[in-house]
């Protein structure tokens, strides 16, 4: 292993990048939010406080807890989230990649999500038990119309794999500009939605549910820590869709401009649709995964080996 | 722990513990997240769980039924947490103080640190306690 991959991990395109872009987007959400209210909205550093204050808590652990999955889970879903950020960063920036990145990428979203279930399912209370249902539940709808999704860019960069090939294939025209290209971006905005867990799919921490469900019983830096790795899929997420449909960044010129265009642009929908929809129930969200989503996502997939 | 205490001080998660109120004291709490208050732009949050909780919110007089849980949900929250009773029933008892099962003495319960006296306090009154807090907290 050479030097620099420890620094492509730490520091720019991973963990320290991506946490602070993470924690001031996550500024942005909360203050879009709050003007969509007529309110005021939390100061910038908001979500700094937010973090170092939970750093300082207390870390209580149920009696009927599963102590060792308690406490690992976060930390593990954290480290799957720098590892996915540092491997789309590296292969924006850096143009580095390997074979088979985006089956990892695939692999360790949904290790994520399989992280939620096993921490909310461990802590021996009842509404996070029904939050870690829930989870698997979402998982079960969103998964196949995520997976077909990211096929659609595969297929049109010539199957290649890596998304360094993606970025490369890109260079002629960007694949949204196209029609399947399109269709699976807006289906993918949709699904990532669903991955957040953010409304109208936050089914799994529904608050006037089941009270946050899997991050109930958290307190202290476990709960910093799933905080964090949250709000970093405010990077990662936007940046994995860029990447895959949007041609990635130039980070030269005016292109410094058009990509801080291009995120915001992500984010900023991302935030409206948020805003603008109410919860949805379990089979409601399974119905519009499997009955629509997921079709069109194979329309999109037969129209990219079509060619259009 | 002043740098500690400075963020605590601008990231307070409130968990609100209604320990036999008469709901007068609810509707005003709930007024401080309307848009013309808009307690977010403290940092201020409400929260669900008493495990997120900094700061508990206790309205109503604690009588001898809900005591022992009130007690237990104070244990529950993770340390440093501190208490904040709203309204005049935990400072006094207000119109129930010769209530038949009024707790004896609310201090055993649960230790409250900040007293917003009113019936109910008027949601500017409750934002000049939470920055006495905040003050405390700075110092």
């Amino acid at each position: 292993m050479r030097p620099e991959y420890l620094f492509y991990l730490l520091v720019f395109p991973g963990l320290l990048f991506t946490g602070t872009l993470g924690l001031v987007v996550g500024w942005v959400d909360r203050k879009v939010s709050a003007r969509f209210q007529f309110r005021v909205g939390p100061p910038f550093l908001q979500n700094f406080n937010d973090f170092f204050k939970l750093l300082g808590k207390e870390t209580m652990i149920t009696k009927e807890a599963v102590a060792s999955l308690f406490i690992s889970a976060p930390f593990v879903a954290f480290a799957t989230v720098v590892l996915v950020s540092a491997m789309v960063g590296t292969a924006m920036f850096f143009g580095l990649s390997f074979g088979g990145d985006i089956i990892v990428v695939m692999y360790l979203l949904m290790l994520y999500s399989v992280m939620v279930i096993l921490g909310g399912a461990s802590t021996g209370n009842v509404y996070s038990s029904i939050g870690a249902g829930r989870e698997i539940k979402l998982l079960l709808a969103d998964e196949l119309a995520f997976i077909l999704v990211l096929l659609v860019p595969i297929v049109k960069s010539g199957y290649t794999l890596s998304l360094d090939g993606i970025i490369a294939a890109q260079s002629g025209g960007v694949f949204i500009g196209s029609l399947s290209g399109l269709l699976a971006f807006i289906i993918g905005l949709l699904c990532i939605q669903a991955k957040m867990t953010l409304p109208p799919f936050h089914i799994p921490e529904a608050e006037t549910e089941v009270v946050e469900g899997p991050f109930m019983e958290y307190s202290g830096p476990p709960l910093a820590f799933w905080k964090l790795s949250h709000l970093m899929m405010w990077v990662t997420f936007p940046f994995l869709l860029i990447l895959l449909f949007w041609g990635g960044f130039r980070l030269s010129g005016l292109g410094i401009l058009w990509a801080l265009l291009k995120y915001l642009l992500i984010v900023v929908l991302m935030i409206i649709i948020k805003n603008t929809n109410p919860r949805v129930r379990i089979d409601t969200a399974l119905n519009f995964f499997w009955k629509y989503a997921a079709p069109l996502g194979l329309i999109a997939l037969i129209l990219a080996i079509f060619g259009v | 722990m002043g740098w500690y205490n400075k963020r605590l001080a601008k990231s307070i998660w409130v968990f609100h513990i209604s320990a036999s109120p008469c709901n007068n004291c609810d509707i005003e709490i709930l007024d401080l997240l309307t848009p013309r208050y808009d307690i977010e732009r403290f940092g201020i949050k409400l929260v669900g769980s008493v495990r997120h909780a900094d700061v508990l919110l206790v309205s109503g007089i604690i009588n001898q039924k809900v005591g022992p849980i009130v007690k237990k949900v104070y244990d529950q929250a993770p340390k440093p947490c501190f208490v904040v009773g709203v309204g005049s029933c935990p400072a006094s008892g207000c119109c129930f103080k010769d209530s038949y099962n009024k707790s004896k003495n609310i201090k055993d319960i649960i230790p409250i640190d900040l007293y917003i006296p009113g019936c109910p306090p008027k949601p500017e009154n409750m934002i000049e306690g939470v920055v006495k807090l905040v003050e405390v907290l700075n110092a």
